[in-house]
């Protein structure tokens, strides 16, 4: 029986609401087990649509420092790939709806076992995985068996992405693309407006899949701009850093779902709110 | 005098054919890398495909490794360390001898030139003993661009020598402080500049790692070495070495001295990792020895990770061979069970060290005296006509400070008088 996924259900519900989805990047584990649950659990009614939940791995490589010492804090309390698959089928036995996405990095998934791994993150409802360094030269290592499992494999569109090889990196991709706006690491320097914009416009000429624009967006501001053409507004080091500055794991899941809830506000009315101004 | 035999066949190598065209020595290697990253590998990679065959480059290389570097370095009968050992004749390939003081600006001058014929304007490395940083800093001078340098804070502390050489040579450098602060999460931070710099910046990677081409490009740069020592040795004896021996960080002075010999199968290869504590110990960066394969750094290979794909800390006296995992093809030849894989502990390294001053007038880098400790044991056993070439892949200058607090020296105090 065809069924549409999560993912795909969600971007058709934010289609009819005319509004981008909120995605929320959070490590898993981050600070501890218990209050990573915690936070994981109340994003989506704090407004998170779609969450992405990190992987740690001790040597991210394509992330800035509020990443990789969230990555830190984590495996220091013990997360493993295991616990991060419980931490999923925890969420949800009260959650069927909300699509999650793991990222991280090849090597914790190449150890566990990519067959192994696939079929417990399928069972543990994930719906999709960003796996930063498995470029399409390398789709048959994990992009294709995912395919096999049901599970999508978002693919990055980067500056650095020309037209000629743009094909290939849209090629496997499923459930949505994800725009990096800059060239850098998470977490670094925002991106400019307009040259983001045309290359989003660009990006959606040569693809049907709903496109996600992440790095460098902090600010409420920052979001509601860029989620008037885009699908989707990915936030991950600012709400990492709200953990790092809370004074105990309360005030982490108060601030993380404080600045959630900002975010969702500005963009639940930011295509609304731009046609009054212009 | 014997009639001289033809030996043109035994004079040039044959030509192996790995990697493939995806950067793969069977099931290692690869483009592990960021999507930012794969338009700029391609783009190295062609460049560095027309760079072979182009006789301008060529001429370029040739010039440079001769009037720069003082190529070649010779090949050296080691005639009192034979005699002490009892055993097999012991030849020294001198790269020690190379301006910098070890192999590593073989690699960085064929680097900066392509740099320079890409049109790039700064240059960015990774070091952890230093040497690569030092070489680097060194080759960016001569070509006039600005140079930033990653170094682990660890290391910093113990190669503080080479710190001051590269800042003498104008570089920047920039102390690592995430993970554990060595060469690892140094090699991270230049991955990190290089991601967030893509337009201007070339980085120049020190060792046979890394996503494709670097692994095969820093392996033909030092091939050098084994080329010398070839013909050298053609014209010493007359026929190829029995065995090759040379330390294994990350593996490119053993590749550079291996790879044109790796089709002659009576020449044995021993590649010498650092045993750090002892293997079983778990204090070590015995890759091969006691890691598993993974994925780290642009490439699949043997690393040393826990149960679940953490990548742990190394362990060694020598900073320059503290890397938690090996070039990819040291990790096919070991599957394919070309290169025997061995390793030495901190003290076996440091009395080997201690040996080749002593026997020899010279003294190596700790890497080095890694190399030299499974010479030591080996030798002894194997009979005079034995031909066994140590690659001396760098002076051990840099490591005074470390190997005088091993031995509990101490600096700056007066010899009492008795």
């Amino acid at each position: 029986m065809p069924t549409t996924s999560r993912l795909e259900q969600c971007f058709a519900a934010l289609k009819q609401q005319d509004r981008p989805a909120l995605v929320s990047y959070l490590t898993a584990g981050d600070p501890d087990p218990e209050t990573s649950h915690r936070l994981i659990h109340g994003l989506p009614a704090a407004g998170v649509d779609i969450i992405e939940l990190g992987m740690p791995f001790s040597d991210p490589m394509a992330d800035g420092p509020a990443i990789q010492k969230a990555a830190l804090r984590a495996l220091n309390n013990g997360q493993t790939q295991a616990k991060t698959l419980e931490m999923v089928r925890r969420f949800r036995e009260d959650n069927t709806t909300t699509p999650i996405v793991l990222m991280g990095y090849y090597n914790p998934i190449f150890c566990y076992g990519v067959e192994r791994f696939l079929a417990d993150a399928a069972k543990a409802g994930i719906d999709g995985l960003i796996v930063v360094d498995l470029p399409p030269e390398h789709d048959e290592e994990l992009c294709q068996p995912a395919a096999r499992h049901g599970i999508d494999f978002i693919r990055l569109a980067t500056p650095t992405t020309d037209a000629k090889r743009l094909p290939r990196v849209l090629g496997n991709a499923s459930g949505f693309i994800y725009y990096v706006s800059v060239a850098g690491v998470t977490g670094g320097n925002a991106p400019t407006p307009e040259r983001l914009e045309n290359a989003v416009g660009e990006l959606r000429a040569k693809t049907d899949l709903p496109i996600a624009v992440g790095f460098g967006i902090r600010t409420a501001e920052q979001a509601a701009i860029i989620g008037r053409y885009s699908d989707g507004v990915v936030v991950g080091s600012a709400l990492v850093d709200c953990i790092e500055h809370a004074a105990n794991p309360d005030d982490a899941v108060e601030r993380v779902h404080g600045l959630v809830r900002e975010l969702a506000a500005s963009l639940y009315t930011c295509r609304t709110l731009c046609e009054v101004v212009d | 005098m014997n009639k001289p035999i033809d030996l043109s066949h035994l004079a040039a190598p044959k030509a192996t054919s790995l990697p493939d065209i995806n950067g793969m020595f069977g099931s290692f290697g690869g483009r592990f890398v960021a999507e930012t990253l794969m338009p700029l590998i391609l783009e190295l990679q062609e460049e560095y495909t027309a760079a072979k065959s182009d006789p301008e480059f060529q001429r370029q290389l040739a010039y440079f490794q001769g009037d720069y570097i003082g190529r070649p370095s010779p090949l050296y009968f080691a005639e009192r360390l034979t005699e002490h050992l009892g055993g097999a004749s012991v030849y020294f390939k001198r790269e020690e001898l190379n301006h910098t003081g070890a192999h590593k600006i073989n690699n960085c001058i064929g680097q900066v030139l392509l740099a320079k014929q890409m049109g790039k304007k700064r240059i960015i490395a990774e070091t952890g003993a230093g040497m690569h940083g030092v070489a680097t800093a060194t080759v960016a001078a001569r070509f006039g661009l600005p140079c930033v340098i990653y170094m682990g804070e660890t290391d910093i502390e113990r190669q503080q020598t080479n710190v001051f050489r590269m800042k003498l040579l104008g570089a920047e450098i920039i102390p690592v402080t995430s993970g554990t602060g060595t060469l690892k999460d140094a090699m991270n931070e230049a991955l990190r500049d290089w991601v967030t710099n893509v337009d201007d910046t070339f980085y120049i990677i020190g060792t046979v790692a890394g996503p494709h081409p670097y692994p095969a490009m820093v392996r033909d740069f030092q091939a050098v070495i084994g080329h010398e020592t070839r013909t050298q040795m053609l014209e010493k004896h007359g026929r190829l070495p029995d065995s090759l021996i040379a330390c294994v960080g990350g593996g490119s002075n053993a590749l550079g001295l291996f790879y044109p010999f790796i089709d002659d199968a009576d020449v044995q290869m021993i590649g010498v990792e650092a045993g750090g504590k002892g293997v079983k110990s778990g204090l070590h960066a015995a890759s091969l020895n006691g890691g598993t394969p993974g994925v780290l750094h642009g490439n699949r290979t043997y690393l040393l990770q826990n149960e679940d794909g953490q990548i742990t800390d190394a362990h060694s006296i020598s900073a320059g061979l503290d890397y938690p995992g090996i070039g990819p093809e040291h990790a096919w030849l070991h599957e394919q069970k070309r290169v025997d894989y061995v390793s030495a502990t901190d003290d076996e390294a440091l009395e080997a060290f201690q040996l080749c001053c002593r026997q020899e007038g010279i003294i190596p880098a700790l890497e080095t005296a890694h190399a030299l400790a499974e010479v030591a044991k080996r030798a002894p056993a194997l009979p005079r006509e034995h031909l066994m070439v140590i690659n001396l892949s760098g002076r051990g200058d840099k490591d005074m400070m470390s190997v005088a607090q091993h031995l509990g020296e101490k600096f700056g105090v007066k010899p009492t008088s008795p």
